[in-house]
C-alpha cells in the first residue's frame, strides 16, 4: 500500500498544485450542464413527438407527421450516443458549414437523443391520463394543443417524473463519451490529471466516485419526489 | 336553437345513427331515452360535434357546425357539456376549473383585439378594456358566485379528488355555466352517483330548468323525465322512434319497443 500512497501524493500534487482541481470543477460543469440541457430538449422534443403520436390518424397530416416522428425515433434509438455525435460534429456541420463548440454539440445531440427516449415516456405518461379529461377541455371549447398544455400534459408530467429521473440518471452516465467531439467533461479532466502524473489509478477512482455520488444524489431526489406524489395522491 | 338534419353517424362499418332529424328550440328540456347501446350519447356527442358526424347537419345558432371548415371550438364554448363521469380537470382546484375556459377565451379575444389595434384594424372602438389580471379577477368573481350558489364556496380551493360524486357533477355543471351556454348537453349526469346523491345533481338541473336554460338530457332517470322535461325522445337502434311530450310518451307510447323498453325501466 505504500504505493498506493504514493500515487494518491501525485494526484493531489496535480490537483492542487498544477490546478486539476479547475478542470475537475470545469468538467463537473460541463458533463451536468450537457445532461441538463439535453434533458430540457429532450422534454420538449419528445413532449412534441409524443402528442403527435397520439394524434387522431384519419387525416394525411397526422399520419405524415407521425411517419417523421416514427422514423425520427427510429434512428436516434437504433444508432449509439457515439455515432451520433460524430456524424453531428464531423459530418453534418460541415456539410452545414457551421462551427460550433463540442460542449454545444454534446447539449444539442444529447437532446435530440434522449427527445426520442421521452417520447415514448410522454407517450406512456399521456395515455395514462383518462381520455375524458381532453374530452372536457375540448367540450369548454380549448383547442386541442391549449387542451393538451393545459389538462393532459401537466397530469401526463406527474404520472411519469419518477421515470424522468431515471432518464436523466442514464443522461449523466453517458456524458462520458462527448470528449469524442472535443467536449470538456468529467473524464477530459481527469484524464488531464491522469497523463501529467503517468499515473491513471487513483485519478480514475475518483472520477468513478465522483459519478457515482452525483447519480445517488439525483436517485434521491426522485425517490423524494416520487414519495411526495404519493402522498398528495393519498390525500386527495 | 339546433337543427338537427338527417344525421348519421357510423364506427367503421358500424351504422350507430341512421338519420335522425331533431329541432331543439330554446327553453326547451329535452330528455332521450332508449335501450343501452342504441346510439344516445352518440347522438348526444355529435350535437356538439365530439364525434364527427359522417354526415347530416347540425344547425346551431344558424351555422352548421357539422361542417368541417367552421371553427368548431368558437361554437362549443356556447354548448356546455356534463358527463356521466364527471371528468373535472385533476390538476386544477374547483375554481380554477369552472374559471378555465372563461379566462383563457378572453384572454385570446382580447390578444385578437390588440392584434388588430396593432395592425390598424377595428378601429377607435376597439380599444381594450381589460388586463389579463382584471380578466382573471372578473372570473374568479363570477366562479366564486357560482360556488355559492351550490353551496361549495368553501372547497373552492380543494381538488376534485377531494369532492364527492354529488359534489363533482355539481361543480362540472357550474363549469359549464359559467360559459354563459346557449344549451347544456347532459349525458346520464348521474348514473355514476351513489343514490343518496342522485338527488342534489338532479335538484340543480331543476333550478336551471326552471330559469328557462335550455337542455339535452340523456337518462334513465324516468321520474325527472316525467316532472321536467317538455319532450321526450326515445332512441332504438340509431334512430329516433318516438318524439313526444312526456305525459303523453308515458301514458301512451306509441311503438312496441317503447311499450316494452317503458315496461322494463318503469
Ligand atoms: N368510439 C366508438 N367506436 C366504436 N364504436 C362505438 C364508439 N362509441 C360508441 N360505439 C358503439 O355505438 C353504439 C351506440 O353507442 P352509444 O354509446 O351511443 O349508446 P348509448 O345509447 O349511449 O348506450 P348506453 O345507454 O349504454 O350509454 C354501441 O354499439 C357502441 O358500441
Ligand atoms: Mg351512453
Amino acid at each position: 500500500m505504500g504505493n498506493f500512497g504514493n500515487k494518491w501524493n501525485k494526484f493531489v500534487e496535480i490537483f492542487v498544485e498544477r490546478n486539476g482541481y479547475v478542470k475537475v470543477v470545469e468538467g463537473l460543469q460541463n458533463t451536468l450542464l450537457i445532461a441538463v440541457f439535453g434533458m430540457l430538449i429532450g422534454i420538449l422534443i419528445g413532449t412534441l413527438i409524443a402528442t403527435v403520436r397520439v394524434i387522431p390518424k384519419y387525416k394525411t397530416l397526422p399520419r405524415a407527421l407521425n411517419a417523421v416522428c416514427t422514423f425520427y425515433v427510429g434512428l436516434f434509438r437504433g444508432t449509439p450516443m457515439v455515432v451520433q455525435l460524430l456524424v453531428f460534429y464531423y459530418v453534418l456541420l460541415p456539410l452545414m458549414g457551421v462551427k460550433m463548440q463540442g460542449v454545444r454539440v454534446a447539449m444539442f445531440v444529447f437532446g435530440l437523443n434522449s427527445g426520442a427516449y421521452i417520447s415514448e415516456i410522454m407517450r406512456s405518461g399521456i395515455q395514462s391520463v383518462d381520455a375524458g379529461q381532453l374530452e372536457a377541455g375540448r367540450a369548454v371549447g380549448l383547442g386541442f394543443a391549449p387542451a393538451m398544455i393545459k389538462i393532459v400534459i401537466p397530469q401526463a408530467v406527474k404520472n411519469i417524473l419518477p421515470t424522468l429521473g431515471n432518464e436523466f440518471i442514464a443522461l449523466i452516465k453517458e456524458t462520458s463519451v462527448v470528449s469524442f467531439v472535443g467536449a470538456a467533461d468529467l473524464y477530459v479532466a481527469f484524464n488531464y490529471i491522469g497523463s501529467n502524473s503517468y499515473e491513471f489509478m487513483v485519478p480514475y477512482l475518483v472520477m468513478a466516485a465522483i459519478y457515482i455520488v452525483l447519480v445517488m444524489f439525483i436517485s434521491l431526489l426522485v425517490k423524494i419526489m416520487e414519495r411526495s406524489l404519493k402522498k398528495s395522491d393519498r390525500r386527495n | 336553437m339546433i337543427d338537427v338534419i338527417d344525421l348519421k353517424k357510423s364506427f367503421g362499418s358500424l351504422e350507430v345513427l341512421k338519420g335522425i332529424n331533431v329541432t331543439v328550440n330554446k327553453g326547451d328540456i329535452v330528455v332521450v331515452i332508449g335501450p343501452s347501446g342504441s346510439g344516445k350519447s352518440t347522438f348526444l356527442r355529435c350535437l356538439n360535434c365530439m364525434e364527427d358526424p359522417t354526415s347530416g347537419s347540425i344547425i346551431f345558432n344558424g351555422v352548421d357546425i357539422a361542417d368541417m371548415r367552421v371553427d368548431i371550438n368558437v361554437h362549443r364554448r356556447h354548448m356546455g357539456m356534463v358527463f356521466q363521469h364527471f371528468n373535472l380537470f385533476n390538476n386544477k382546484t374547483v375554481i380554477e376549473n369552472i374559471m378555465l375556459a372563461p379566462v383563457y377565451v378572453r384572454c385570446q379575444e382580447l390578444k385578437k383585439r390588440r392584434r388588430q389595434r396593432l395592425f390598424g384594424k377595428g378601429g377607435q372602438e376597439a380599444a381594450p378594456q381589460a388586463t389579463k389580471a382584471q380578466i382573471k379577477e372578473q372570473a374568479y368573481g363570477e366562479a366564486l358566485a357560482l360556488l355559492k350558489r351550490i353551496g361549495l364556496e368553501d372547497k373552492a380551493d380543494a381538488y376534485p379528488s377531494t369532492l364527492s360524486g354529488g359534489q363533482k357533477q355539481r361543480v362540472a355543471i357550474v363549469r359549464a355555466l359559467a360559459m354563459n351556454p346557449d344549451v347544456i348537453l347532459f349525458d346520464e349526469p348521474t348514473s355514476a352517483l351513489d343514490p343518496e346523491m342522485v338527488g342534489e345533481v338532479l335538484d340543480l338541473m331543476k333550478e336551471l330548468a326552471k330559469e328557462g336554460m335550455t337542455m339535452v338530457i340523456v337518462t334513465h332517470e324516468m321520474g325527472f323525465a316525467k316532472e321536467v322535461a317538455n319532450r321526450v325522445l326515445f332512441m332504438d337502434e340509431g334512430v329516433i322512434l318516438e318524439s313526444a311530450p312526456p305525459k303523453e310518451f308515458f301514458a301512451n307510447p306509441q311503438h312496441a319497443r317503447a311499450k316494452e323498453f317503458l315496461s322494463k325501466v318503469l
